[in-house]
């Protein structure tokens, strides 16, 4: 019989370890296709992914950078509720004792702040690229619907998140952007002093926002989330791109999820982090002097997300630039794959060769006739002044949308005619060309408009003293 | 055992009725609780109740006084009548300064302009300034912030004679 040397037992820290990773990232593709689809954090990832569909020119990873800040905004906005009391005027002092005694308390409320701005850039843009490769199309409709959903979610986590430093820029700015609430039909008056909890912004708003804030709108958004990630997985992941001169599926080349994607997703989230990390070091967030009820800044401007509908609202009676025009734009974003069903050009972006010179058409032509209008609108027509017995609803209303919406009809009339466009390539022109006109009109707003509203260009802005 | 008579409606299908009916019936009762949970309170004392103004006296005829802490002006119009005009704009709710050199209500957001009796001069505001009901007892300017009036037009019937 033979002596045998007796094992050493494994630590305890040895088997904790073995616990949580068995055997390390393992050598073999086999072994970490293995670890994908055994790890549950991993397993939003298939086990082997196409090379075509990991190109950074074809996702430009905005899915995956909405995840991120969605991260950062969870990580920050948990520590940032430790040092803040959503209670007028406390919560405007709790804000400057952030950023002047607070161990990186300023650091962690810009990187809180920028990171939500960014997000609004980010999802719009993940959007449009969804859009423009039109990989809503069937089966992925759904998920195109929740992604909607959640942007609507992301502003008004934004918007929500606006009034929370009770300074000026945030009291009216709500102010504004709620007031839009009460044009609604009928319930408008009702419903704007639910959503305030009384007849103007107060105490009983900041609470309501803060706690849509903190509680309803992160969860709804955390739900949504993993349900858009597995429906990802479900639809049969990511859509392979092919470009638009050559049409036939070429054969996909596939590659472990370890470490092709894994590494490139690393290098993406780390990049990024750095990134915003040394932007909130350099750039504070804006924090104006505290809340005056009785003082109104000129001029009052929305959350800069909302200043295209603002600019509307310069433009339209209350009703057709506030909720009848929004509305419809909603609809139709949520509407698009039902109209949109090609699916040959999925994942091609732009369509093909006469999409892009459509696609390039209807942002020129957005961005010559949005200012026009604009200015034509502000300076000449005046259709209350021409039609003064009419309803302002019609004549500051619907014939300054019929105004609008004439040339486009006979546009895409036109472009159907010339350009033997199909229905996928009418639909990219039109709503890229009404897409590109919200953009100028949300630029306008931000950078154009002065005192009393009145334009101006950006260089020659009059500075208003409050 | 006795024969039942043959109903139209077969026990399956009352059964889902009967569910789909008092589901929806629980649905609606709780969004209801919800609703009237979330309606807004109004303390006592602050905006929303009866604040005094002052006294009659203190308003010269063809005058415009700011209250800010009850979100009114006391206007006395040239004929020595009140109104009083909730300072908040019609069309997205700024508060409205008085510009006393133009005679005239000047919205700072969007630039509506109203005259003194809060008519519209210039739009995007749709409707005239809301008014607050007016009362004068024992020589006392009341005003009752509760109550916001909303109106189409300029009436002379608006306005309070001590």
């Amino acid at each position: 019989m033979e002596e045998q040397t007796p094992q050493p037992e494994p630590s305890l820290f040895e088997r904790m370890r073995k616990r949580l990773t068995p055997e390390g990232v393992p050598a073999d593709d086999r072994g970490r296709m293995r670890m994908v689809m055994e790890s549950l954090i991993l397993h939003i990832h298939p086990a082997k992914v196409e090379t075509t569909s990991m190109k950074w020119t074809y996702t430009w990873g905005l899915g995956g950078l909405s995840a991120l800040l969605m991260t950062i905004l969870g990580g920050t906005g948990i520590i940032l509720i430790n040092n803040y009391t959503p209670v007028a005027p406390q919560a405007y002092l709790d804000i400057l004792e952030i950023n002047s005694n607070v161990w990186f308390g300023e650091l962690i409320r810009n990187l809180h702040h920028w990171s939500a701005n960014l997000l609004i850039v980010v999802t719009v843009l993940h959007l449009i690229r969804v859009f423009v490769t039109g990989t809503y199309r069937p089966p992925r409709e759904l998920n195109w619907l929740i992604g909607v959903a959640m942007l609507l979610l992301v502003l008004g986590a934004n918007f929500t998140g606006y009034l929370l430093p009770w300074d000026q820029l945030a009291y009216w700015a709500i102010t504004v952007g709620t007031s839009i609430i009460s044009y609604v039909p009928l319930i408008g008056q009702w419903l704007t002093q639910l959503v305030l909890g009384g007849p103007e912004v107060g105490a009983n708003t900041l609470l309501n926002f803060y706690s849509m804030h903190i509680s309803f709108i992160p969860l709804a958004i955390f739900g949504l989330m993993s349900y858009h990630f597995w429906r990802v997985r479900k639809d049969g992941g990511l859509t392979i791109p092919k470009s638009s001169k050559q049409t036939e599926d070429p054969k996909p080349e596939r590659v472990t999820t370890i470490p092709n994607l894994t590494n490139r997703e690393m290098i993406f989230a780390l990049s990024w982090t750095a990134a915003l990390l040394l932007f909130s070091m350099l750039v504070p967030a804006p924090l104006e002097g505290i809340a005056n009820p009785a003082l109104s800044p000129n001029p009052a401007k929305a959350p800069w997300y909302f200043m295209g509908l603002q600019e509307l609202l310069l433009h339209f009676h209350p009703l057709v630039g506030a909720i009848i025009i929004p509305s419809l734009a909603i609809a139709g974003i949520f509407l698009l794959p039902f109209f949109d069903l090609n699916l040959k050009s999925v994942g091609v972006y732009f369509r093909s060769q006469r999409g892009r010179a459509l696609t390039v058409l209807a942002v020129g032509i957005a961005l010559i006739a949005t200012p026009i209008w604009v200015l034509l609108d502000e300076y000449l027509l005046n259709w209350t002044l021409w039609l003064p017995t009419w309803d302002t609803l019609i004549s500051n209303g619907l014939i300054p949308l019929a105004v609008i919406a004439l040339p486009l009809i006979l546009l895409d009339d036109r472009i159907h005619k010339i350009f033997q466009a199909d229905t996928e390539e009418r639909v990219l022109f039109i709503a890229t060309f009404l897409f590109t006109a919200f953009i100028v009109l949300t630029l306008i707003g931000i950078y154009f408009r002065g005192p009393g509203m009145n334009l101006y260009l950006p260089w020659n802005m009059p500075v208003v003293v409050h | 055992m006795t024969e039942t008579s043959p109903s139209p409606l077969s026990r399956r299908d009352f059964l889902k009725i009967a569910w789909a009916f008092f589901g929806g019936v629980v649905a609606l009762e709780t969004a209801g609780v919800f609703l009237a949970y979330l309606q807004p309170r109004l303390a006592e004392g602050e905006f929303g109740s009866i604040i005094t103004a002052g006294l009659v006296d203190d308003f010269p005829a063809n005058s415009v006084t700011h209250i800010p802490n009850g979100r009114f002006y006391i206007v006395r119009i040239g004929d020595g009548g009140f109104l009083a005009v909730y300072h908040r704009c019609t069309h997205l709710g700024c508060t409205v300064p008085w510009d006393a050199s133009a005679q005239k209500f000047v919205c700072p957001c969007h630039n509506s302009q109203f005259d003194q009796q809060g008519t519209v001069e210039n739009p995007p505001a749709p409707r005239p300034l809301d008014l607050f009901a007016l009362t004068i007892e024992n020589g006392e300017v009341k005003v009752d912030t509760g109550n916001i009036i909303q109106r189409q037009t300029y009436d002379i019937a608006q306005v309070v004679y001590p």
